[in-house]
């Protein structure tokens, strides 16, 4: 099972492009990377072998609403968020409680490189090389209980450093949750960088969910609450509109949303001519998780 | 505001189609170098739109404008009709040409999802209109041309509607593009002789 294995950016793609990918990062790669994002060694096993996208299209192209509506309102806005200091709430079913120092929660995770793809509910879609930890390492620290079922997650409230949440657009915070196999599964991931660097703003920082073979939305980023329930979560879009967005939201091309065809998605940075590609069942990740679902009707659980 | 309708009077028509014609291609070009962004289509479709929805309150301000402010641009009404149609077919046009590129998938949209339904009888209202803008037209069907071309009321509605049911949540921009709409059109429910009184 998995994809194939030990492949990282570079080895997919040829040297004169990623040199020029990642001209921005150049200058930086001397002082050992970012400092949280951290070095990635022996990636692989769960990452794929498609090209990823350039860091401009995955820093320039984003649903943050916290920063506004546009696809480049983050990128314009983010700027202001202020992430250290920076705490996370964990409690619920737990054994261990309290409020974690961002610093306290890497020190005692192991920081890999995962080549995954994303798929949002719109229909488009990136290959990002996220580096980050299993959501798994985090939740078996603090210790869950065994009364929990779900994971619950929130995002930061403050108006003042996310101009979005002055308007009622959503209701905030933004949530999301997780049934507890979903969250302890190998492929779910803890992002706190991009290509080697700390995540930028508007992707999420300093650390993020990113679960692949969700539809985006799922993946809640600038999290500062992690709460382990015995009940399903509330999660935003699913509260804001049910028949749209249900609490699962595996990718599944055969389960159409009221808006928009999911049988197929556009790669970001095709350009003007840019060609669709067929969506994968579960975004191509359905033989490490399709097992999670057996015996579910997946076109009502959706 | 009879020194700007003596200055309006000069400006030709031809020129209000020359500077009309000139934005959907100066989008495509920017799609073309990178001016869009790194999601270029939907960019492009998104801002052909805006100037289709931006066109139709330029074209149903005309007559509030000389009523309440006597300000005439009568002259210019066909032109900016015109160019209405021209910008909002360039966006079905991307839309099925660049975005949508399947066909059935495009039947499918247009039946299942209520926002293409209603962005597409919109666009369906206006096309007799267009069709019709010439002075054959206007003298070959009479007072019915006028009744013909009232249909640009509804059409206006469905496109701001559909502007509002595409985006996800309660966004602004749809909201304040739907309540001008409804304003203009509720200006002309004002009847006439009040006015005429003030």
């Amino acid at each position: 099972m998995g994809f194939k294995t030990d492949l990282k950016y570079a080895d997919i793609t040829p040297k004169a492009d990623y040199l020029n990918r990642r001209q921005l990062m150049v200058g930086l790669g001397g002082l050992g990377l970012g400092a949280i994002a951290g070095p990635s060694f022996g990636a692989g096993q769960y990452s794929t072998d498609e090209a990823p996208n350039t860091l401009k299209e995955i820093t320039a192209y984003n649903n943050f609403y916290e920063f506004g509506t546009g696809k480049e309102d983050p990128a314009r806005n983010a700027h202001t968020l202020t992430t250290d200091p920076w705490s996370v709430k964990i409690d619920g079913l737990v054994d261990n409680p309290g409020n974690y120092d961002l610093a306290d929660i890497l020190g005692g995770v192991d920081i890999e490189e995962r080549i995954y793809r994303f798929r949002c509910v719109e229909a488009w879609s990136m290959v990002i090389p996220w580096n980050g930890f299993q959501l798994s390492q985090l939740l078996n620290r603090v210790g869950v209980q065994s009364s929990a079922k779900y994971v619950y997650f929130e995002t930061l409230v403050r108006p003042e450093e996310m101009p979005g949440q002055k308007r009622a657009i959503l209701d905030w915070p933004y949530r999301e949750g997780l049934r507890l196999d979903e969250a302890m599964h190998p492929l779910t991931l803890m992002a706190t960088g991009i290509y080697g660097e700390d995540l930028p703003n508007q992707n999420g920082a300093p650390m993020r969910l990113v679960v692949p073979w969700k539809y985006g939305f799922k993946s809640i980023k600038s999290i500062v609450r992690i709460s382990l329930t015995d009940k399903q979560p509330e999660a935003t879009w699913n509260m804001q509109n049910p028949r749209e967005y249900g609490f699962y939201s595996n990718v599944n091309p055969r389960v159409s949303h009221p808006r928009w065809s999911q049988a197929t998605e556009r790669k970001i940075g095709g350009g003007l001519f840019s060609k669709k590609q067929d969506t994968l069942m579960f975004n191509g990740y359905g033989d490490e998780v399709a097992h999670l679902y057996d015996g579910m009707d997946l076109s009502k659980n959706f | 505001m009879n020194i700007l309708n003596h200055f309006l009077r000069k400006i030709p028509i031809w020129l209000v189609y020359f500077v009309g014609l000139t934005p959907p291609l100066w989008l495509l070009y920017q799609g073309f170098t990178g001016g869009l962004g790194v999601e270029p289509i939907k960019a492009l479709e998104h801002e052909l739109g805006e100037l289709g929805l931006q066109a139709l309150i330029l074209g149903l301000a005309v007559t509030p404008l000389r009523r309440f402010a006597g300000l005439n641009l009568m002259r210019f009404r066909r032109a900016i009709g015109v160019l209405t149609f021209y910008y909002i077919a360039c966006h079905l046009l991307v839309w099925l040409v660049l975005d949508v590129q399947i066909l059935a998938q495009i039947w499918a949209d247009i039946l299942k999802r209520p926002y293409i339904t209603i962005g597409m009888v919109g666009f369906v209202l206006l096309a007799p209109l267009a069709v019709t803008s010439n002075n054959w037209s206007v003298r070959k069907l009479g007072a019915r041309w006028r009744k013909l071309h009232k249909l640009v009321y509804p059409a206006a509605v469905l496109g701001a509607v559909h502007f509002v049911m595409l985006v996800k949540g309660w966004q602004v921009e749809p909201l304040i593009y739907l309540g001008v709409i409804l304003g203009l059109l509720a200006l002309r429910l004002t009847p006439r002789r009040t006015l005429a009184r003030a």
